[in-house]
Parts: C-alpha cells; sequence; structure tokens
C-alpha cells in the first residue's frame, strides 16, 4: 500500500515543522508554506512522515493511504 | 437596470446592451443552425417573460412526477445528449446527475446563479429574462435525482435577476407547476462566492468561502446530503433537452461538446453583450456576428478572470470549444471573451486584473494569500516598466509554485493568467524594459472597481 502526504491548505497555518523534519520530501515557499512531493512517500522516509504528521501543531499534514 | 456598472470589464453594462444572435434580430424562426436555443424567449422590449408566454413557447413540462424508471430515462436523455456544465469546468451533466442521484440519501438540488466572474453575463441574463427556462431545468434535475428541494442561488448584488427570479418562483407557486420545493438564496456578491464548495458552505451557514475537498458536494454537501450543483445555462439546456430530445441536441456544436452555449463579448467589440453560439465556432465568426472589433485588437482574454490571453492571430481561427482550445493552452470556462482595446497595454491589464483576483482571495489558503499578493505585485512592477530579467523569472517561479495548492482553484487561475500574459505580451515587456512605463497605464482600468468595503462581505 503507497501513502502520499497530503496538506489542508486551509489548516495550514505555515509552521514548517515538516520541512524540518522531512526536508526530504517537504520543502517551503517563500512565505513558509509547505511545496509537498506529489509523489508516494518512500518506505526509507516512512517514519519521518509519520513523526511529521504526529508533530503538526495544526493537524494540517495528512497521510493518505492508496489501495492498490 | 440596479446592476452595479462596476462589476463589467467596460463601463458600458452588458445586460443592457444585449444583442441577440444576429440571425435572430430579424425574427424568432429558427436559422440554419438552429439558433436561438436558450435566448428564443427572450423579449424584445426587456423584461423578463412571464410563464404563460414561457409556456406557450417551450410547450408544457412534464410535472415532474418522476417515478423511477423515468427518472433513470432522464438522466440517460441527458447522458445521450453530451451535455456538459457550463460554469467554467465543462464536467458531463449526466454523470454528476448519476453520482447525486445514487448518492444513497435524499440529494438536494443547487442551482447556481452566483456569477462572480465580472466579464460574464450570460447568467444574469438568463435569470432576468427566462427564469422559466431556468426554474423548468431546476425542477427537471430535481426529479431525475430525487430531490424534494431545491435552491436557486443568485448573487446578492443582482438585483434584476434577483427580482425576476422572486417573481418566477411566486407565478410557479400559484399555478402548482412544481412538485420540488424551491427557494431562492441571495448569495454575497463575491468572485468566489460561486465556487461550489463556496457556495454550499454559504448555503449550510457559513461564509460564503470554498472548503476543503474531498467531500465534494456530491458527496456530502448541503445538510450533509448529496447536492447536484449546477450552473444556471446548464439547467436551462437541460429544460430544452428534456422538450426536444438529445438528437436535437446534438444537431449543432461538436462531437465532444453539443450543442449551444452562450458567450459574453464585452472589450473592443462593436455590440458588446451576451450571445448564443453553436459550440466549435470559430472566435472571428463569433465576432462578426456582434459586429466585429472596434479598431486593431492584438489580444483576446479567453474564459475571463480565469482566463487566458491570446494574441489575435491564434484566437481569431481557433474554435471555440473545449478540444480545440485546450491545444492552444486555454479554456472557454463560463464563456467570457474580452477584446483588449488597440493601445491597451496588456501587462497593465492583467496586472489589474491579477490584483483583483488577490483581492478576491478568500483569505484562508497560505500560498493563495501570500502567492497572489505578491504575483499581483511583480505583475504591477513589470507593467510599470521596472522590467529585470530576476523579476520576471520569480514571478514565473512563484506562478509555478502556487498552482494547485489552495482549496479551491483560486491561485491556479491567476497563476495561468499570469503565463499567458507573459507568453502573449512578451514584446510589450521588452518596450517597457526599453523605453520605460507605459503611457497607456493611466487609463481608465478595464477591471472592476472593488465593491466598498460594506459590500465586500463573505456572509
Amino acid at each position: 500500500m503507497s501513502v502520499r502526504l497530503r496538506v489542508d491548505p486551509i489548516a495550514c497555518t505555515g509552521h514548517g515543522l515538516c520541512a524540518e523534519l522531512l526536508p526530504e520530501w517537504v520543502r517551503l515557499d517563500d512565505w513558509g508554506y509547505p511545496i509537498i512531493n506529489a509523489d508516494p512517500v518512500p518506505g526509507n522516509l516512512r517514519a519521518h512522515a509519520d513523526r511529521a504528521v504526529d508533530t503538526c501543531p495544526t493537524l494540517a499534514l495528512l497521510l493518505a493511504k492508496e489501495r492498490r | 437596470m440596479s446592476l452595479n456598472d462596476d462589476r463589467w470589464p467596460r463601463r458600458q453594462n452588458i445586460q443592457e446592451t444585449v444583442v441577440l444572435p444576429p440571425a435572430s434580430a430579424a425574427a424568432a424562426e429558427l436559422t440554419e443552425a438552429g439558433l436561438p436555443r436558450l435566448l428564443a424567449g427572450v423579449r424584445r422590449g426587456g423584461g423578463a417573460t412571464p410563464l404563460r408566454e414561457h409556456l406557450h413557447q417551450h410547450g408544457p413540462l412534464t410535472d415532474g412526477r418522476l417515478r423511477g424508471s423515468e427518472r433513470s430515462a432522464l438522466i440517460e436523455l441527458v447522458e445521450r445528449s453530451g451535455l456538459r456544465g457550463r460554469g467554467g469546468a465543462a464536467f458531463p451533466t449526466g454523470r454528476k446527475l448519476r453520482a447525486v442521484a445514487d448518492g444513497g440519501r435524499r440529494p438536494v438540488v443547487v442551482c447556481n446563479g452566483a456569477e462572480g466572474e465580472p466579464a460574464s453575463g450570460k447568467d444574469k441574463l438568463l435569470l432576468t429574462s427566462v427564469p422559466h427556462l431556468v426554474l423548468d431545468g431546476v425542477a427537471l434535475a430535481a426529479a431525475a435525482v430525487g430531490a424534494s428541494e431545491a435552491i436557486v442561488c443568485v448573487e446578492r448584488n443582482a438585483g434584476d435577476a434577483l427580482a425576476a427570479v422572486t417573481r418566477a418562483l411566486d407565478e410557479r407557486q400559484r399555478s402548482r407547476l412544481d412538485r420540488v420545493k424551491l427557494k431562492l438564496s441571495a448569495v454575497p456578491p463575491r468572485y468566489l462566492a460561486g465556487e461550489e464548495s463556496a457556495l454550499v458552505n454559504w448555503l449550510n451557514g457559513g461564509p460564503a468561502k470554498p472548503t476543503v475537498v474531498p467531500p465534494r458536494p456530491f458527496e456530502r454537501g448541503v445538510s450533509g446530503r448529496p447536492t447536484l450543483v449546477q450552473n444556471v445555462e446548464t439547467l436551462a439546456q437541460l429544460a430544452l433537452i428534456a422538450r426536444h430530445g438529445a438528437a436535437w441536441f446534438r444537431a449543432i456544436g461538436t462531437a465532444d461538446q453539443p450543442g449551444s452555449a452562450l458567450v459574453t463579448l464585452s472589450g473592443a467589440v462593436a455590440h458588446p453583450g451576451v450571445y448564443e453560439i453553436a459550440l466549435g465556432t470559430p472566435l472571428g465568426e463569433v465576432l462578426a456576428g456582434a459586429g466585429g472589433t472596434t479598431g486593431q485588437v492584438e489580444a483576446f482574454l479567453i474564459g475571463g478572470y480565469f482566463g487566458s490571453w491570446l494574441p489575435a492571430h491564434t484566437a481569431l481561427p481557433l474554435p471555440l470549444a473545449e478540444q480545440g482550445l485546450r491545444a492552444a493552452g486555454c479554456s472557454l470556462g463560463a464563456g467570457a471573451i474580452t477584446a483588449l482595446p488597440a493601445g491597451w497595454c496588456g501587462l497593465v491589464e492583467t496586472a489589474r486584473i491579477v490584483r483583483y483576483l488577490a483581492d478576491e482571495n478568500a483569505g484562508q489558503c497560505g500560498p493563495c494569500v501570500h502567492g497572489l499578493a505578491a504575483i499581483a505585485d511583480a505583475t504591477a512592477q513589470l507593467a510599470r516598466g521596472n522590467h529585470n530579467p530576476s523579476l520576471e523569472r520569480r514571478l514565473l517561479r512563484w506562478a509555478g509554485e502556487i498552482q494547485g495548492r489552495g482549496a479551491c482553484h483560486h491561485p491556479d487561475g491567476a497563476a495561468r493568467l499570469v503565463r499567458s500574459a507573459l507568453r502573449t505580451f512578451a514584446e510589450e515587456l521588452r518596450r517597457h524594459e526599453r523605453d520605460g512605463p507605459c503611457r497607456t497605464a493611466r487609463r481608465n482600468s478595464s477591471a472592476p472597481k472593488l465593491l466598498p468595503a460594506a459590500e465586500r462581505s463573505w456572509r
């Protein structure tokens, strides 16, 4: 099962912790909001992705599971 | 006549200068192309067509008491017709009807007349002049999906449309025409209020701002029910398809996008206004029907503020239908087409439009709030002649970066508009760099002024 990282853009207020915890998959734009790689998160980054999701202060980050 | 002039791309009030399709100017009889269809009932003297006259013209309507098999027959009919939504996304209407009908709970129908696009006037024209054709479509759509409640949404500032719909609803109630309960909602006059999820948000008691999807309205919308949100013109087309059939509908238009469509022509056009065209008609031909352009037009804005600039030589031969336009990198959207008047600066106009879009953002998503403001500033700088390659590069980077990062498509539209401007007005850009600011920058703006703060409310 592959998972993708998603952000709820209304809930996100640009704390930027996700980019600190998962720089391989998240970078920040000029205003501090995350630009997220749309590809499935590779297995070796999964633990870091989980931590980024758990740490988001506004609960804006989530991992979307895909069947298939 | 209370339409706010400032809402229109030029000072001219489109609604008051509506010109019927040239073929219909002399008589109401059908031309070879079978036009007009939607505008056939528009009264020459203005004003709304009363119910009796409407039914005489278009024939009676099935009473909306459809049983299971008849309901699916109506949906099949719409599927066969190939009708696509006329609010801008061109989504197949039959597929949407079926998804809502199969939603598992009793659905709600929403007629979307929150025409926030400043360059478009077609939905207001339909609501003002042939409200019963639209309401027929609402009643039919409700019957098709099994809804017992339908809400007609009209922009709060569109006084004529509101009055016409109020009167029409009253007429229908008195003659007990509809089985479905029809309600009216006056929506805040914001650019984004007509976005599907914003409309649902508003009807659920929230601000008229977009929400994060999914769930999409067809899954969970008004009161948590499956909700069919359809544009005014789409529903009017549905009312014609139910009466005349799929083959009739497909007799004009393209295979991919059959039927007629309303377009709003503005800017340097001899007779600006709303016209009914066969989809796939080349832009040049459509303009000729409106008396042609006034003066040398170098570029067209296709698809309104959410659209793209195209150089005239590319735009004029293009067939107005999604397939052909997509190949040229644009979209018909809700059919708004503006001709840039000779001597006007495309960059200056773009800067004004982008500023308007930035000011009309919902204040919800960071990339849109900050990105659009920065993009508007940078575009204004380029338009003023402060051209430098790094500014242009940064602008293009921002346009790429905000794409797809809002809850709705607002940032995507602004990004597309700016990119198309940099492509189409590349020569102007160099001229600004060489000769400094454009003198036309001091002209009156073609972009609407923002509404006064008191009216710029989301509730």
